[in-house]
């Protein structure tokens, strides 16, 4: 058996980031002349199965309750021994990134994290991933079997439906009941109701926006009257201006949005890293050589408190004129 | 409490874009006139184990790095900011060894090092981020491993942690010992050394070893290899809106983001 898994890790739903990875994995198994089979750990929601049955060939839910570091990884583990796949696939929530490298060690085989791109050369498989914080890109050929990798999921195109569901297998496993490394607290920081990842609109701050008060004042309100959501810089992140779940870039989110306005941000690649995959990218800056201004469609140069207040203005009466 | 803090010395990932260059044929990043510095996020780590050193008393900490001989500045550095041990394995072969390699060399020496209770290391590196060496290296040692942590406190009966996640965070509860990989968060800004402790880090004792002397398999671990290094070639033309005054430009700025937002 060489067939291709993915794996949600306790999913909410069947949303745009498990589209793409079953698209993923389903051109993947195409290439391979494989199966593609999908292990849902713990699904917060029934439909998250039978949606995933639509596009994959078989389903293996494995119901483990709440996420544990450790118990999840013996439990996927065992099912991917049992499975024996040749590539096991994750989207980049924080759960998948922990377990991919440890999965691979425990499966003989070999991780890489953030593909962007998979290939198959000569029966190895090859992946695209930006390294040097999005300074440069590189192919890496994966040596041992299975590939385990965590992907930008939501940048590959969804799964094709199937005529006919996937099958649904149960397995039963031998797990351990308990170990001394437990979540005892999970908190979610104040968001809106729409994940940053799902956005297609996302106004986003930076350094330059001064402190936590324009955010408030200024950006909120130009989010609100866009439907969209609210994003920020490291360094902004950082300055304790918006929680660190606001974090767009290399150590943050990675976003798809259909236009992505950096409202004072420089543009460091550290940053672009987590944009590279946005449909447009528009500016306000005051600096007309920022390094932004290399990726945008279009942009102003001029101070974002000039501009903001005049925008909500213009775009208000744009809509109301439309309607 | 054993703590052990695993640094790397990486090309300074601060360097503008313009100035950065690959080497295709080698597949390395040139070194140009950038600096070597610690990774950030394992000058974090190491903050992180000197505040819990403050808050629990009683703590020894040893850094380790596994690089080029040049890493040394960045273990002296380490002791500078109060330290305790340093040793450094010098990588005489490959010069970007797979994550594996580097996992299997770190726990090579960590064993030979003593028993440890916390293993730190930073969530990756401004270099490759590859984001790996955490948990390869607990698998290797056959312990748990906590990820993305900004806080570790010390409890009775164990360790608590803070750790950030996609939406928000997560209190964890463990027991040493333990692997765990430290993102940054406005508490484990890493200190400024004194001149004088830099001065004096160079008189410290500094193990140091190479690959033969530690013993370690020199066989590749066979785990990836990177085929091509480039510079992707993504700039746009940014269209600047156009106008007399700043009331036009704006007005033409509302009207390209409503005709990319309404097709939507």
């Amino acid at each position: 058996m060489n067939d291709v898994v993915i794996c949600l890790v306790n999913p909410a739903a069947f949303d745009r980031a498990a589209q793409g990875l079953a698209g993923c994995g389903r051109r993947l198994a195409e290439q391979t002349g494989s199966q593609l089979k999908a292990i849902v750990r713990s699904p917060q929601s029934p439909t998250v199965a039978q949606d995933a049955a639509r596009v994959v060939d078989e389903v293996v839910v494995l119901d483990q309750g709440d996420y544990q570091p450790e118990t999840a990884l013996s439990a996927l583990g065992q099912v991917c021994r049992q499975l024996s796949p040749n590539a096991v696939l994750f989207g980049n929530d924080t759960y998948s990134q922990e377990i991919t490298p440890r999965l691979a060690h425990r499966l003989g085989g070999s991780a890489v994290g953030d593909v962007v791109d998979i290939t198959v050369h000569e029966n190895a498989l090859r992946v695209t991933r930006q390294v040097y914080g999005g300074k440069a890109q590189a192919v890496i050929e994966l040596k041992r079997s299975p590939a385990v990798l965590w992907t930008r999921s939501r940048s590959f195109a969804p799964a094709k439906q199937l005529s006919e569901p996937g099958k649904h297998t149960e397995l039963s496993l031998d797990l351990p009941a308990d170990t001394p490394t437990r979540i005892i607290e999970r908190k979610r920081e104040l968001q809106t109701e729409q994940r940053l990842e799902e956005a297609r609109v996302i106004v986003s701050g930076g350094r330059g926006i001064g402190g936590p008060e324009p955010f408030n004042d200024e950006l909120k309100p130009l989010a609100e009257i866009l439907g969209a959501q609210l994003a920020a810089s490291r360094a902004a992140c950082d300055a304790g201006w918006v929680p660190p779940t606001f974090q767009v870039g290399q150590t943050g989110k990675k976003v798809t949005p259909d236009l992505y306005l950096a409202i004072a941000i420089t543009g460091a690649s550290q940053h672009m890293a987590g944009i590279s995959e946005a449909k447009n990218i528009a500016a306000i800056n005051t600096d007309p050589d920022a390094p932004i201004f290399k990726h945008c469609r279009f942009g102003i140069v001029e101070d974002y408190r000039k501009v903001v207040p005049l925008l909500r203005q213009k775009l208000i009466a744009l809509q109301n004129s439309q309607r | 409490m054993n703590i052990l803090v695993c640094l790397k010395q990486i090309l300074d990932p601060e360097i503008p874009a313009r100035e950065f260059r690959v080497d295709p044929a080698k597949r390395e990043a040139e070194r140009g006139n950038a600096n070597l510095v610690t990774n950030i996020f394992c000058e974090n780590a190491l903050e992180t184990a000197l505040q819990f050193r403050e808050a629990s008393g009683e703590a020894k900490i040893t850094v380790l790095s596994f690089g080029a001989a040049s890493a040394e500045d960045s273990l002296r550095k380490a002791l500078a900011m109060k330290a305790d041990a340093a040793a450094l394995v010098i990588n005489d072969k490959s010069s970007n060894p797979d994550p594996l390699t580097v996992a299997q060399v770190l726990a090579t020496a960590i064993r030979k090092l003593g028993s440890f209770d916390l293993v730190m290391l930073g969530r990756e590196a401004g270099d490759w981020g590859a984001g790996q060496t955490a948990g390869l290296l607990a698998e290797e040692l056959g312990l748990p491993c906590v990820s993305f942590v900004d806080r570790i406190e010390q409890m009775e009966g164990g360790l608590r942690m803070k750790r950030q996640t996609d939406s928000g965070w997560e209190v964890l509860e463990t027991q040493p010992p333990v692997v765990v990989s430290i993102t940054n968060d406005e508490h484990n800004v890493p200190r400024i050394p004194k001149v004088r402790d830099v001065m004096m880090s160079y008189r410290q004792p500094l193990t140091q070893w190479t690959l033969a002397e530690l013993g370690y398999d020199t066989e590749d671990s066979q785990y990836y290899e990177v085929i091509e290094l480039s510079i992707p070639q993504t700039e746009s033309r940014c269209e600047f809106v156009s106008g007399d005054t700043l009331d036009e430009r704006v007005e033409s700025l509302a009207r390209r983001i409503t005709e990319v937002t309404s097709a939507l």
